[in-house]
């Protein structure tokens, strides 16, 4: 290696490692939330995401205690075999096997002249026991919690253990029927593309029409209504919600699907008009001229002309509202609440009933997410237009 | 734009426009014009919005007669026994916290926007690193919410399975309840909303910053400038038009962040913000005429910001 090579490497060293700094400090929480999703729900509650690769639970705390006379894979006496299911369900409580090695074993102390381990590392030990005799095994990573996520199952053991002990509480089927369940996600994923897919699709609609009015049709005050457009784009959320539950109360639009379309459409309007209006504004006027001449109607120049051309502005408007919809969480809380959940409704639900019901909690949260990943990563370009150009809206 | 000549398409008819803004019009009106004015008179009105908020008034309490609503919106959260009473309710209220919000949530992310930014310019992995940090604005604040509820997570026992809290015992500390440790809560779910919008702020400065001409950075340098001085007297004196764009714009956001509180503090242990307020005393209170009074101080306090946002919007139409 030259010096030079060197030189620039610890030139560049101060500046690197602050991006990757940054770059952990944005992935690191996401990231731990996916594989804490895929773990089982015992392993949540007793170690952090970060010691998934560790060696499983107790199998220290066996090596220490059992494995010089068990032998490591527990088999050494056959006798007493810790692989077999039988045996080992006598004594799969901590307070059974504390009981066990504290009594003689053929006239002599169990443990010999071993310590008798403390009562949390034999709890220790009885997870690994359950683990190697198959009584309960602790895989490194299920998706237990993204079914008991989809079907909204809380139980202490997951929903597909329960349903086969036939214990799992009396509204749920056991069978596909209960993603439909409405305190799971699977509902409210449906539930979430009902109100998202017409709630993008008629803004877009509306507006198209609105910005090539703004854009190339002559009326009288074009200007000054547009700025005031450019300024209700800004108006808060809170500020026009009161009067229209009260209407919607009046009219029973309360808890519909109607009735957040037309919200949704009616506060997306201003940025959508001011996106589609500025970016047909940028087409280029010759083109409008001869269409003209040519004997194009201005309706047959909107529908021909603009918005075959406006389509990559209509694709960042599209991905802007769609997400801007399935994120919401505040008109889903006041116009659809319980009676229709959406997925953001149904996680916030989760997390202040639940407490720490991590397994759930992170699996609901990674599937509300699935979907404007997948937007994101395929569509980068279009959304971050969009986003930069709707930044302050409601 | 008298002085452009008008093409001849848009001379077609003087109700030919009507049919193509109608439509949105009326959306507009009912879903956002009247109600806007509806909130203003309901505010003033009691909790049902049967009769003037004045008849609520009681002999002997503090009242505002017509503005009682307000009166309460503006001093119910504060404790007015002493200055020094007053002045520590006030950084606990909802108010307060907006405040912090503010400061703390602008700040932090047009600073770390434009530092990922300029440190990220030109390195073999920019787009990959600049889309790390732009991927929390598609997800939603609520699974925000969780991703920090979780990194900020408590054990009460021995396990701490949040990272951060791991990390502080790791280190020989004491767990902290980060959310509901008065103060320090607060600053928890600020550093949330600077993890999301970070990467907005990034992106519009990382674009402003390459449209700076390099023969002005080439003539700095040749002339002796150090990197430091070429960015604090250079780059950043040209820029500054779309860092003020960037700041006026993450006001107005901070002001209508409503989810992040919403999600992991729902406004206890004096995390409260004016957005999420008027959601408690409207949705859970169910008092409108408080509720409302409420979302007009929060208007009242967008206002100037709106006023900069058509400023700007004129300016650019100048330009066009």
């Amino acid at each position: 290696m030259n010096r030079q090579k060197i030189n620039a490497f610890f030139a560049r060293l101060p500046k690197n490692l602050v991006i990757l700094l940054m770059v952990l400090i944005w992935v690191l929480p996401t990231f731990g939330l996916l594989i804490t999703s895929l773990r089982p729900l015992q392993a949540i509650q007793s170690s952090g995401w970060w010691t998934v690769l560790n060696r499983p639970p107790g199998s220290q705390e066996y090596v220490q205690n059992c494995a010089s006379c068990h032998g490591a894979d527990g088999k050494l006496i056959a006798a007493a075999d810790l692989t077999n299911p039988d045996l080992i369900k006598q004594f799969n409580r901590s307070v059974l096997l504390l009981a066990s090695l504290k009594s003689e074993y053929k006239g002599q102390p169990h443990m010999g002249t071993q310590e008798i381990p403390s009562s949390q590392s034999a709890a220790s030990i009885v997870v690994h026991l359950n683990d190697i005799s198959g009584v309960q095994k602790q895989p490194r990573f299920t998706l237990s919690n993204y079914i008991d996520a989809l079907v909204g199952y809380r139980g202490t053991r997951t929903y597909t253990e329960d349903c086969a002990a036939g214990t799992a509480s009396t509204d749920l089927r056991c069978n596909l029927s209960d993603v439909l369940n409405p305190r799971g996600m699977g509902r409210a994923f449906v539930n979430s593309l009902l109100v998202t897919i017409p709630a993008t699709f008629l803004p877009i609609l509306l507006a198209a029409l609105a910005g090539y009015a703004f854009a190339w049709l002559d009326f009288k005050g074009r200007m000054l209504l547009f700025a005031v457009l450019v300024g209700l784009q800004v108006v808060p959320l809170q500020m026009t919600m009161v009067p229209i539950s009260r209407v919607y109360a009046q009219m029973g639009l309360n808890g519909t699907f109607l009735g957040v379309w037309l919200f949704h459409t009616g506060f997306g309007m201003p940025y959508a008009i001011y996106l589609m209006r500025n970016f047909l504004g940028t087409l280029p006027r010759d083109l409008f001229e001869s269409a003209y001449l040519d004997g194009a109607s201005h309706w047959t120049a909107f529908y021909r002309l603009a918005i075959p051309l406006a389509l990559p502005a209509i694709a960042s408007l599209g991905i802007f509202q769609f997400l801007w919809v399935w994120n919401d969480l505040l008109v889903a809380l006041v116009f659809l609440g319980s009676t229709t959940p959406v997925v953001t409704y149904q996680i916030a639900n989760m997390v202040s009933s639940l407490g720490a019901g991590w397994h759930l909690l992170t699996a609901a949260a990674f599937l509300s997410m699935l979907l404007p990943m997948l937007v994101f990563f395929s569509l980068q370009r279009y959304f971050v237009r969009g986003m930069l150009a709707g930044a302050v809206k409601g | 734009m008298a002085a452009r000549p008008v093409p001849r398409i848009m001379q077609q008819g003087k109700l030919a426009p009507l049919y193509y803004l109608a439509p949105a019009l009326i959306i507009m009106l009912f879903f956002i014009v009247y109600p806007m004015f509806n909130t203003i008179q309901l505010s003033f009105l009691n909790r049902n919005g049967t009769a003037s908020v004045a008849t609520t008034c009681v002999e002997g309490r503090p009242c505002w007669g017509v503005f009682e609503n307000y009166r309460y919106a503006l001093t119910a959260e504060f404790n007015t026994g002493s200055t020094k009473a007053f002045w520590d309710s006030f950084w606990l209220s909802s108010y307060g916290n907006t405040i912090k919000w503010i400061i703390f949530m602008v700040a932090g992310t047009v600073i770390l926007g434009l530092l990922f930014a300029k440190l990220v310019d030109g390195i073999k992995n920019e787009a990959l690193a600049k889309s790390i940090l732009f991927m929390p604005m598609a997800i939603s604040f609520v699974g925000a919410g969780v991703i920090w509820k979780f990194v900020y997570s408590y054990g009460t026992q021995q396990v701490q399975v949040g990272l951060l809290n791991a990390m502080i015992t790791a280190l020989g500390g004491k767990p902290i309840s980060f959310l509901t440790a008065p103060v320090l809560n607060t600053y928890a779910l600020i550093v949330v909303g600077i993890w999301i919008w970070t990467g907005f702020c990034m992106t519009i400065l990382s674009s402003s910053l390459k449209s700076v001409p390099d023969e002005i950075i080439e003539a700095a340098r040749v002339d002796g400038a150090n990197e430091w001085n070429v960015f604090w007297k250079i780059t950043l004196p040209i820029i500054m038009p779309t860092v003020i764009v960037v700041i006026t714009t993450m006001v107005i956001n901070v002001l209508k962040q409503f989810d992040i509180v919403y999600v992991m503090t729902g406004g206890n242990y004096n995390t409260d913000v004016i957005a999420n307020r008027m959601y408690t005393e409207m949705y859970l209170n169910f008092n409108t005429g408080r509720g409302t009074a409420v979302a007009v101080v929060l208007v009242l306090a967008i206002i100037p910001f709106i006023y900069l946002n058509i400023r700007r919007f004129i300016a650019q139409e100048e330009m066009r």
